[in-house]
């Protein structure tokens, strides 16, 4: 845990630098060693205007968020199917969802990679920046599923006869009488989703178009030359945050209903 | 979408009566995107393992040849490179499974309220505290000058740097949660008479470990073992971050992927066929049902 202490700040030294804004080269760096000698914050102020940062920031949000809400329609579709039906395959679409995570990433990265660059370019469609979101999409489908399709078993089902019974149609008993019951588990399989997506690395190295980072690949990138050692402890800092707090939220939506 | 003023409700009614037309529809646009998108990404991968790369213009050319396959099961290079890995990925697992048993049996039979629930958290919080953030926190404690060569100085002890058994010790360190909380849930599950009823017939602690509480969390440790096993077999940022020149399956997948995408592909197919194997074994014992 000590690795983020590096860049924590003790003492407040953040207005002496505030003042070098469009700083070119990144102030000097040491590799981190133990024991720690010394905190400052100026790789937080570095790494907040930091052009590449921003980026890779923009884009891993873009993508947990479009694969968040694939994830969470395709999801929760299941989770209805599986818990409303006995038939046969039903075992079979459960394996089909967990695949995607349950095979190892590099084989789920090299799986589409290869879709898109020996099959989809070679046929003039050049699928680009979304492939990065469908392949996030399918192995975060898993997470909505499993959160729904608890919450579901343990719902009552004659709530929706009785919805039926009172003359309401299909949506409208979804939208009045399901839905509200479920919604819970639905933000909180939604939050995993995004979160997974959000530190996932390994799929998105063989997804990701040229030139485009997530947070992650970025911090790949810069795990590989040691001289901005100190300004990744903070990338990795923020994204610890960023994966742990819809997951907090996440674990305080199901506790409440148990 | 329907008509909420009208009495009458047309599709309602006809959905209502057709259980699989309200199945199909339910599952329609997911298994288009899973089977649609992912398994045919799947089979087009196996089907790029049989062609080739010309070796003029370096472009894959369409064709069938099995030499991909035939390097796969015949060159030295990659045949022990698949064993060291399923080494490694069972090991990571049996090692998950040494600390999870006796860990899950603390929290749910002996530990008080609030070290459980301190547990509980401290399992869960860093399964979600990013992948690469871990691997550079076991690389800056086990590198040259890091944390665990500075705290055994004293004892004269020297960390085995970047290897094989770092490797390990990452993979686990990285997946044991998901070993460590069905198997915690599982015997959070067993009726503590049972532990009674064990000791009352005679039977000591690993007796009882052994002949009561494996049996009974079997099913969870098949579960949490297909985590630490599929996710160690396809890890290679472990082995580049931490293991010095430990290769693993997935160090020649993504080695491969851009110079010869076939071979790349023929190879991707030796984890398919550990997990896949293992997922059919796992399946028959019910266990996925608890993923």
């Amino acid at each position: 845990m000590r690795r983020y202490s590096f860049s924590f700040s003790i003492h407040s030294t953040s207005r002496r630098y505030r003042g070098g804004r469009s700083r070119a080269s990144p102030p000097e760096s040491q590799i981190s060693g133990w024991p720690i000698e010394s905190f400052s914050t100026k790789w937080w102020i570095f790494a907040k205007d930091y052009q590449p940062i921003r980026a890779a920031l923009l884009n891993s949000v873009l993508v947990a968020t479009g694969a968040m809400i694939i994830a969470s329609i395709l999801g929760t579709l299941v989770a209805f199917a599986l818990k409303g039906f006995e038939f046969f395959g039903r075992a079979t679409v459960n394996l089909l969802v967990v695949l995607p995570i349950a095979l190892p990433g590099v084989v789920t990265g090299v799986a589409f990679s290869n879709t898109y660059s020996n099959f989809l370019s070679p046929a003039g469609f050049n699928i680009g920046y979304f492939g990065m979101i469908v392949a996030h999409a399918t192995f975060c489908i898993v997470m909505v599923f499993n959160n729904v399709f608890a919450r579901l078993k343990r719902m009552n089902p004659h709530l929706q006869e009785a919805s039926a019974d009172l003359g309401a149609g299909l949506w409208q008993t979804f939208r009045l009488v399901t839905f509200p019951q479920f919604r819970t588990a639905f933000v909180a399989g939604a939050l995993l989703a995004f979160a997974l997506s959000f530190d996932e690395v390994v799929v998105t190295i063989f997804t990701a178009p040229p030139g485009v980072d997530t947070l992650p690949l970025w911090i790949l990138k810069e795990m590989a030359r040691p001289n901005q050692a100190s300004v990744v402890n903070v990338v990795a800092t923020v994204v610890i945050l960023l994966s742990l707090i819809p997951v907090y939220i996440s674990q305080r939506l199901t506790q409440e209903r148990q | 979408m329907m008509s909420t003023a009208t009495e009458s409700r047309p599709i309602s009614t006809y959905l209502f009566r057709r259980p699989r037309v309200r199945l199909f529809s339910l599952l329609a646009l997911p298994m288009t995107w899973i089977v649609g998108v992912y398994i045919l990404s799947l089979f087009l991968l196996l089907i790029t393992a049989f062609w080739y790369v010309d070796p003029f213009t370096s472009l894959v050319r369409p064709g069938f040849t099995l030499d991909n396959f035939q390097a796969v099961f015949t060159e030295p290079a990659y045949i022990s490179t698949s064993l060291r890995t399923l080494w490694i990925a069972l090991a990571v697992t049996i090692l998950s499974v040494i600390f999870a048993v006796p860990l899950g049996l603390y929290m749910a039979k002996i530990a008080p309220a609030w070290l459980r629930n301190a547990l509980a958290v401290a399992i869960t919080l860093p399964l979600w505290a990013g992948y690469l953030v871990k691997i550079i926190a076991m690389r800056l404690v086990f590198t040259e000058e890091g944390f665990f060569n500075w705290l055994m100085a004293p004892f004269g002890i020297k960390g085995p740097g970047f290897s094989m058994p770092i490797v390990i010790l990452t993979l686990t360190y990285l997946w044991f949660p998901y070993m460590a909380l069905p198997v915690y849930t599982a015997i959070r599950q067993i009726p503590t008479n049972l532990f009674d009823a064990s000791s009352d017939l005679g039977a000591r602690g690993f007796m009882t470990i052994y002949r009561v509480v494996i049996p009974l969390i079997t099913p969870a440790i098949i579960a949490g073992s297909v985590f630490t096993f599929s996710l160690s077999l396809g890890d290679y940022l472990a082995a580049r971050f931490t293991g010095g020149a430990t290769q693993m399956i997935g160090s020649m997948i993504a080695a491969n992927i851009n110079l010869n995408p076939p071979m790349a592909a023929a190879f991707s197919m030796v984890p398919i066929t550990f997990v896949v194997i293992y997922l059919m074994v796992a399946r028959r014992t019910g266990s996925l049902e608890r993923m």
